[in-house]
């Protein structure tokens, strides 16, 4: 390996110097356009942010598609941020950004219920609104949830769709996104009680974690598959988990034989319904989550509702063209039943 | 892993004051060092909001764990091994400290608790990668997975929160009151790396340190005892490791097994952007802490000016990628244009 010599010294200055102008660059291509666009001609400012559990995920893509679509709608200025891996310390650093950038409110999905209170306690107190969605945070440290549906009719809804396909009958696991993730722990709660109570004889024999993660829940429905080979049924309440497992399954000798079913977008599912390997899964629409839920920012940025319950604000924009929502008791705000998709239906969707 | 040597090797002196002070002026650190004086400035000019305090505050709770932990790495890596169990401790650290709170111990004694913890892990990998005599790669990669295995399933899913308050406020307290910069948490390691500073520069352990990177058979004859050495900087390792993890507990206010996942590669990344060579034999601490400084605030500082994340992780990985093969090169060429300056001058 290399020794210095010492010529190589004042060399390494030199590139010190270059990487500096290269990042003066990039910051300056950066930043421009940035601070710029906002305001829409006097009154109130909406600049709004979205916070996602990590980027690249399509369903948040599609979500906050849908969020800047509203946000711009309404003549707001709209940005994504968020980290590359669904970690809370990652969204700790941006929520700090985004209160040093004090903008008006944050749009954020949660990868963890505490870790988040410091930082977005810092945020309220520089005055920006805290809106969640889709995983929330204690209730303490945001100022409104808009959930999707409730724990209770996703998971019931879920149980339903994988007793149907299985006759009531045999063993079944759950293949889940990360193993703190705060819906997906409280879905799994409710199912575990809805199964007991409902149908006796199926038998839920595990529950992995692929971590939203393609490649790893690829790997966990094989290993499900090789540990419970009178497996009849997965459940997985997540849209990359159900992908991933689809995906295993169609090209197994188990397609057709185990029953898949979950949380799943139309787009990704769409082959799977068409060559038989999955026969009905559910979902809301996530583009009327971020419509909703930049319409709740905007009404809290307005001063129209503060998150105390019966407090009620309009919304334009919904494929269920519903224009308007009450807050409910702990500042949630809900968008309704989950819709389930088959092959009957599947092509009247492109999220 | 063998070097090779263009020189004989025999242990470093202390050199002669007219290099030192060329040292200091050009060295790598010096150049890690202009490297963080020129982004910190071309970030205050061209980004908004990043010359408030904040962004200093910020910044050094973000790296603060990185911090601590790349001091006693930078030690190991010099002795030519390394620990990638670091992150897989810092999980460790905040489950032990989390499952002692959950069963009503108070939480300075689970903090003590966790530190032993760091001791027994770090040990482990020191017994097995000096006195068992495996590569360190292997063991702390398998240690990596021991101890995250342990840490996710002692807790298993759930999280321990509610940690007392005058915790969190006491690690995210400021200095010197509301608005200013610098966390009071600081001293810690102002203290901790003070200590490395003059072990690793101004002692004989530092000396031996180098020497055994350099070359383990030359250190071994001039008496060094290598493997009690690097026994001791893993126990370090394990233990400031620790520490990290009841900082982690406390500033987030969550005790969890995914803790700071993926942390070892920052941390060796950092050490490397340093000035660390990864063979061992070469490096200082003032680089190694410049090192961690730049790249969080080249991180901040593109946070900051809206830029994605993807795009932040390929900077990050373009400043480690050049900043190890920059110096490479340059010392290629300046070695080719010597041999031929030789080569002239013999003909």
């Amino acid at each position: 390996m290399t020794l210095f010599s010492k010529r190589s010294r004042s060399g390494m200055a030199l590139i010190a110097l270059a990487l500096g102008v290269t990042l003066t660059a990039t910051a300056c291509s950066a930043s421009d356009g940035g601070s710029e666009g906002g305001g829409d001609g006097g009154g109130d400012s909406y600049d709004i942010a979205f916070l996602p559990k990590s980027l690249g995920n399509p369903y948040f893509e599609a979500s906050d598609a849908a969020g800047q679509s509203a946000v711009e709608g309404f003549g707001g200025t709209y940005k994504e941020v968020g980290p590359t891996e669904a970690t809370a310390d990652g969204q700790v650093t941006y929520i700090n950004t985004l209160t040093q950038q004090s903008v008006d409110a944050i749009v954020l999905s949660a990868n963890d219920p505490n870790a988040l209170c410091d930082a977005l306690g810092e945020a309220r107190d520089a005055g920006v609104a805290v809106v969640t969605f889709d995983s929330d945070v204690d209730p303490e440290c945001r100022d409104l949830y808009v959930s999707a549906s409730n724990a209770e009719l996703i998971a019931k809804k879920q149980v339903d769709l994988i007793a149907e396909q299985i006759d009531g009958e045999g063993q079944i696991a759950i293949l889940s996104a990360a193993a703190n993730a705060t819906n997906q722990n409280a879905w799994i709660e409710e199912m575990k009680t809805y199964l007991d109570s409902e149908y006796p004889d199926i038998e839920l024999v595990d529950t992995v974690y692929g971590n939203d993660d393609d490649q790893t829940s690829f790997d966990k429905t094989e290993a499900l598959l090789s540990t419970y080979p009178d497996l009849k049924g997965i459940i997985s309440p997540t849209t990359v988990g159900i992908a991933a497992a689809a995906r295993y399954l169609s090209t197994s000798d188990f397609k057709g034989e185990v029953a898949l079913t979950g949380l799943g977008t139309p787009n990704d599912m769409r082959e799977y319904v068409e060559n038989g390997t999955v026969t009905s899964f559910a979902l809301w629409n996530p583009e009327d989550l971020g419509i909703l839920a930049a319409f709740a920012a905007k009404a809290m940025i307005d001063g129209d509702i503060t998150g105390e319950e019966g407090d009620t604000f309009e919304v334009e924009g919904l494929s269920t063209d519903q224009t308007s929502y009450e807050v409910g008791a702990d500042g949630i705000v809900t968008l309704g039943d989950p819709f389930v998709f088959t092959a009957d239906n599947i092509d009247d969707f492109d999220f | 892993m063998t070097r090779t040597l263009e020189k004989t090797t025999s242990l470093p002196t202390a050199p002669p004051t007219a290099a030192r002070l060329r040292t200091l002026l050009f060295g790598r650190s010096a150049a890690i060092i202009a490297l963080l004086v020129i982004v910190w400035i071309v970030a205050s000019v061209s980004v908004d909001n990043f010359t408030t305090p904040n962004t200093l505050y910020f910044l050094i709770l973000d790296v603060f764990p990185v911090l601590l932990i790349a001091l006693p790495m930078t030690f190991v890596i010099i002795t030519g091994e390394i620990d990638l169990s670091v992150a897989s401790m810092v999980g460790l650290s905040s489950v032990t400290i989390g499952a002692l709170f959950q069963a009503g111990v108070p939480v300075p004694a689970a903090i003590v608790v966790a530190l032993i913890v760091g001791v027994i892990g770090g040990a482990l990998n020191g017994f097995l990668v000096t006195t068992v005599g495996l590569p360190s790669l292997a063991v702390t990669i398998g240690s990596l997975a021991l101890y995250r295995g342990i840490a996710v399933g002692i807790l298993g899913t759930t999280a321990v929160t509610g940690f007392p308050d005058v915790f969190g406020d006491l690690v995210k307290e400021r200095l010197f009151g509301q608005g200013t910069a610098i966390p009071g948490i600081l001293i810690i390691f102002i203290v901790l790396a003070i200590i490395a500073v003059v072990i690793l520069h101004a002692t004989g352990i530092g000396r031996s340190t180098y020497a055994i990177g350099l070359n383990k058979e030359a250190s071994a004859f001039s008496g060094i005892d290598a493997g009690r050495l690097k026994f001791w900087f893993f126990v370090a390792s394990g233990t400031v490791s620790a520490l990290a993890g009841a900082f982690w507990t406390l500033r987030y206010d969550s005790a969890r097994g995914d803790n700071a996942m993926g942390l070892e590669l920052v941390v060796v990344a950092a050490v490397l952007v340093g000035g660390v060579s990864i063979f061992g034999g070469r490096g200082s601490l003032i680089g190694v802490i410049a090192g961690v400084l730049v790249i969080g605030a080249l991180r901040s500082a593109l946070r900051l000016a809206d830029v994605s994340s993807d795009v932040i992780n390929v900077a990050t990985g373009l400043l480690l990628v050049v900043s190890v093969i920059v110096p490479s090169i340059i010392s290629a060429v300046s070695r080719f244009a010597e041999r031929r300056r030789v080569a002239a001058a013999a003909s």
